[in-house]
């Protein structure tokens, strides 16, 4: 696999799927995963994940109401999940949990909206970026953030991002003949790159066409996470079913997906199959040939297939988080591989398990406190080193930790870019001059 | 010697005696009720869990299925809050007859229990983890029921209309003078002392005991123990009673009862009601028909094993012949044995104690001379919990909805099966618990998945604290539990039940030292059931 990682498996093995609640039964009640849940630590609010995950999953039933409601305080960063010794899907059960509870009308109305918009980044941003200056302007006055709030129950304080200029695919679109290859891969930039953060997408294309890739960027939806993990499940699925859509065919011609955005990589290996129990022939294909990019990196790099001479050196001292979304590939530190390789540049790497965010949780009003009490280490972590810039993998907690500590975030991809040679904007833009 | 004095003694806290005790008090009979563990110790807490609607016996046993659904009406209407309106199929699978099928919907019709035929696809929507090659599918007025509260319960009315419950009262033996059972020489477990109970009518509703009990008063009833054997699956793969559509017979019968799925039984002749083994091929035969049903069956995790014993009766005499076609018996020794004072019932099944109950009571009525009507089948039951922990309805997601509202998480002594320290609290002080098992039938501690293995340490915990025993009985109340929740797992260790175990043994042997802690081994309190006996039972064999 190592030589010709950007070929697409086509023979997947068939093994049977079983729902995730079914991993209850692995639980052995060793309390480790309270232990390690961030969100548990520090809220008395949520029990944590033992009693809702697989102690809870015994009192629920599909067929009767979901009596509970603690569970949605689970933020989804799936430190349970890692470090349960027996392989309980608890983070999953957890969003399972959710789905019956939004399914069967129990949300206050308020919430119920409000839920429903932060859950489709892709309306906002199709209806936002055309505007830009002006939804920017509105959104982040503080006008705009009272009535979010007493509109919506949106945290007033609430990280929200800045819709770019441009949309990323136009920006793909135009030199989509620039570089010709037969080694192709398909780019799947998500809803933040497209609508907010254009040059982490730039960046990944650099980065590719530099090592000889043709890079191909299909129409494309949402990757569905914010609907899962707001218990959306129908909307989810027809996300997911149009993605696949869009491109299996890509995949049945042999090349594979890769993606910047940690979260929609995870959700379209494994969230939206496991949590949909949605495991059809295509489906299955996508999952076995999506790659988070740095994961695809590394293995060009075992293969001496990476783009590693001539880097620019970076004399940055810089702090660095894995998301929590990104541990969850389970695949060690490919990003911290790929930093390393860049001359005279420092990571330090955060131990802090989340940022507190979990998607659109840190913009509910309710839960916006849990948040930065779950991201306080790392806020702190990040001052401390004292970096102009930090690094981190995942959107929304790059936004997250910016609005936390005044410290302007970029992607890892951007780093390897810039060490290429091509030109960095935003942040990086303003520390290399 | 203490004694005691009472119009009509009753003999075992089951399902049967306690009918029998309400009954009598409701009737306004000055009465006691001895049992020689704690309530439902018997085979009514280790039942199958099945509020039958007679479909089981509708082919077979005509006059039982017609007795399960009146009866079925009247504990549905009378003790709503131990009853689980689960609802039942019949399904035909591919090892059973289809024509059956039609045997079983006469059967039904002829004995009135209320039967429709569904689609396989509508049994599927409800239980999508039935087998998809059943053929037929029926649905029936079965429920769930949880016999502990109801004996519970059923205990509770007893007393409020003037019972006496005697716990931990064994029966050594009955006291007879001349041609007449006049009491029961019984020992106190507790206090370690004999107590003479006087009366003028003795009701032996000792279940599989009951011809022991008879023995005593030179009385010969043939009961003798068969065995069934059950195994609970960790979770709720069905959310409906779920039985073959067949002639009744061994491993063909799922059903949900609170957190759990159980299947069962089978059914051996065991010489020792009190000691018997769960054999490995009563294992074996329970997961291949249940794998028939529910196809995914072995792959779950079985949290416990156990077995139940019926009373096999065979009458050996011409008797009064008034109740043997009935599917209980009820023996009134004057006629049948010339011994006055003195009348057994026993067999039938939970769902038809309260009937049980009737008869016997009427019986005792025209003993003692009196006319009195029964209205047990018009009394509400109360829950005798309300005030402690407000459950009102009986359904699967009550306990997690209880502590959710209360927000009790923090709370939680045993977390798999939701039960807070105010549950707790309540069995050890208003349920005046003897042993940790009492907690347990009251509460469900230490029946999820870990079976104690965490939650026993803080139930002794607050036994301590609320006790304030000599530390050395804590620390056998603890170890007696433990021992017999362990002999429950013995038979299903694989798969992540063994997983459990071994973390529970090493907080048991290591991190906790609990074998070792001061006092003795095992009491005379400690659960008896199953082979081995307890270690309580090896030291004192010679005695
Ligand atoms: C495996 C199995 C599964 C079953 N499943 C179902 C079902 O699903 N649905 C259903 O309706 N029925 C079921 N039954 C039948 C039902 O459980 C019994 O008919 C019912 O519980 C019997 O109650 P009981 O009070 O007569 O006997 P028990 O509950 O056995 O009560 C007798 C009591 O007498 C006490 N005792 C014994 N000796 C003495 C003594 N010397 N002094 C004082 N007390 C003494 C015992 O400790 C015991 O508690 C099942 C039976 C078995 C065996
Ligand atoms: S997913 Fe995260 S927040 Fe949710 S239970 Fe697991 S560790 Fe806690
Ligand atoms: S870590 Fe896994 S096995 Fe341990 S309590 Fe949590 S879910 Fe159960
Ligand atoms: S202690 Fe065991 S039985 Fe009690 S809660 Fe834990 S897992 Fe359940």
């Amino acid at each position: 696999m190592a030589n010709n990682i950007w070929q697409a498996q086509l023979n997947i093995e068939a093994h049977t799927l079983k729902p995730v609640e079914l991993t209850l039964d692995h639980c052995i009640k060793c309390n480790i995963c309270v232990t390690a849940c961030p969100v548990t630590a520090v809220t008395d609010l949520f029990p944590g994940p033992k009693y809702v995950g697989p102690q809870a999953g015994r009192f629920r039933h599909q067929g009767q109401p979901s009596p509970d409601h603690s569970v949605d305080y689970c933020n989804g960063c799936r430190v349970c999940n890692m470090v349960c010794p027996t392989g309980v899907k608890i983070a999953e059960i957890n969003g399972r949990a959710r789905a019956h509870i939004v399914q069967s009308g129990q949300v206050p109305l308020r919430r119920k909206l409000r839920n429903n918009l932060i859950a489709r980044p892709e309306l906002m941003g199709k209806f936002g970026q055309p505007l830009a200056p002006i939804a920017n302007g509105l959104l982040h006055s503080g006008f705009g953030r009272f009535f979010a709030k007493l509109l919506l129950d949106i945290a007033p304080n609430a990280p929200l991002p800045r819709f770019s200029g441009e949309r990323f695919s136009r920006w793909a679109h135009k030199r989509r003949d620039a570089v010709r290859s037969d080694r192709k891969v398909v780019y799947f930039h998500g809803c933040s790159t497209e609508y907010f953060e254009a040059r982490v997408g730039k960046a990944a294309v650099q980065v590719l066409e530099a090592n000889g890739f043709e890079v191909i960027v299909p129409s494309q939806n949402c990757c569905g996470l914010p609907l899962l993990s707001n218990g959306e499940f129908a909307a989810a699925q027809a996300y997911h079913e149009s993605n696949i859509r869009h491109m299996v065919d890509y995949v049945k011609q042999g090349y594979v997906i890769v993606g910047t955005s940690t979260s929609c990589t995870l959700t379209l290996k494994e969230e939206a199959p496991e949590m949909l129990a949605y495991h059809t022939p295509d489906a299955r294909l996508l999952t076995a040939n999506t790659f988070d990019i740095h994961e695809f990196l590394v293995h060009l790099l075992d293969a001496g297939e990476l783009k590693t001479d001539g880097l620019r050196p970076m004399p940055l001292t810089l702090a660095y988080h894995p998301p929590c979304q990104y541990r969850a590939h389970r695949l060690g530190r490919p990003s911290t591989e790929i930093m390393a390789l860049i001359p005279e540049l420092t990571i330090i790497e955060s131990q802090a398990a989340c940022c507190g965010v979990g998607g659109t949780y840190g913009y509910k009003a309710e839960k916006y406190d849990i948040t930065m009490a779950v991201g306080k280490p790392l806020f702190d972590f990040v001052q401390q080193v004292h970096g102009p810039i930090a690094v981190c993998d995942s959107e929304t907690c790059r936004w997250n930790i910016a609005a936390a500590t005044g410290v302007p975030l970029v992607h890892p991809i951007e780093l390897l870019a810039a060490a290429y040679g091509y030109e960095p904007e935003g942040p990086l833009a303003e520390v290399m001059t | 010697m203490r004694t005691m004095e009472t119009e009509v003694l009753v003999i075992g806290g089951g399902a049967t005696g306690t009918g029998v005790i309400a009954d009598l008090a409701l009737r306004g009979f000055r009465c006691a009720l001895v049992e020689k563990r704690d309530l439902a110790h018997g085979t009514t807490g280790r039942y199958h869990g099945l509020l039958h609607s007679g479909g089981r016996y509708a082919v077979k046993d005509p006059k039982a299925a017609t007795e399960c659904i009146e009866e079925n009406v009247i504990l549905r209407r009378i003790m709503p809050h131990c009853i689980e309106d689960t609802g039942g199929f019949f399904v035909v699978t591919p090892w059973d007859d289809d024509a059956f099928g039609d045997r079983f919907m006469q059967g039904c019709r002829d004995t009135a229990v209320p039967c429709e035929e569904i689609s396989i696809a509508q049994m599927l929507r409800e239980e999508p983890h039935l087998n998809p090659e059943i053929s037929r599918c029926f649905r029936v007025p079965d429920g769930s029921a949880d016999s502990f509260l109801a004996t519970q319960s059923v205990a509770a009315l007893a007393q409020a209309h003037g019972a006496q419950i005697l716990h931990y009262y064994e029966v050594k033996h009955l006291i007879r003078q001349g041609d007449r059972v006049v009491g029961a020489l019984c020992y106190d477990l507790v206090k370690d002392e004999e107590v003479a109970i006087q009366a003028d009518l003795v009701v032996n509703a000792a279940g599989a005991w009951a011809g022991k009990i008879a023995h005593t008063a030179e009385v010969e009833v043939n009961v003798r123990a068969g065995k069934g054997t059950m195994i609970a699956a960790s979770y709720r793969i069905v959310n409906t009673v779920v039985n073959r559509c067949k002639m009744p017979a061994d491993g063909d019968i799922i059903v949900p009862v609170h957190t759990v799925s159980i299947i069962g039984t089978t059914d051996e002749a065991v010489p020792d009601p009190e000691h018997f083994a769960i054999e490995p091929w009563e294992v074996q035969l329970m997961m291949q028909e249940a794998a028939k049903i529910v196809p995914g069956w072995r792959d779950l995790r079985m949290l416990r094993c156990w077995g139940g014993v019926r009373p096999l009766y065979q009458e050996t005499k011409v008797a009064d012949t008034r109740d043997v076609t009935r599917a209980y018996t009820l023996l009134d020794h004057e006629t049948r044995d010339g011994v006055a004072g003195f009348i057994t019932i026993t067999g039938g099944k939970w769902t038809t104690y309260r009937q049980m109950a009737q008869v016997t009571v009427d019986r005792v009525c025209e003993k003692l001379g009196t006319v009195r009507p029964c209205t047990t089948h018009e009394t509400v039951v109360p829950n005798p919990f309300e005030q402690g922990h407000g459950r009102k309805h009986h359904n699967l997601g009550q306990r997690l909805a209880d502590v959710e509202e209360k927000e009790a998480f923090g709370q939680l002594i045993c977390e798999c099966e939701l039960a807070t320290r105010a549950h707790v609290e309540h069995a050890i002080i208003q349920g005046e618990a003897k042993t940790i098992d009492d907690v347990r039938r009251d509460v469900r501690v230490g029946m999820g998945p870990c079976q104690g293995g965490f939650c026993t340490y803080r139930v002794a915990a607050i036994w301590h604290e609320l006790k304030k025993p000599p530390i050395e009985e804590t620390n056998v109340t603890l170890r007696d539990f433990l021992q017999e929740r362990w002999k429950g797992l013995m038979p299903i260790l694989w798969g992540p039940q063994l997983k459990q175990e071994r973390l529970d043994e090493l907080i048991y042997l290591s991190v906790l030292n609990a074998d070792h802690l001061p006092g003795p081994r095992a009491s005379r309190l400690g659960p008896a059931m199953y082979e081995p006996g307890t270690a309580w039972e090896s030291e004192h064999a010679h005695v």
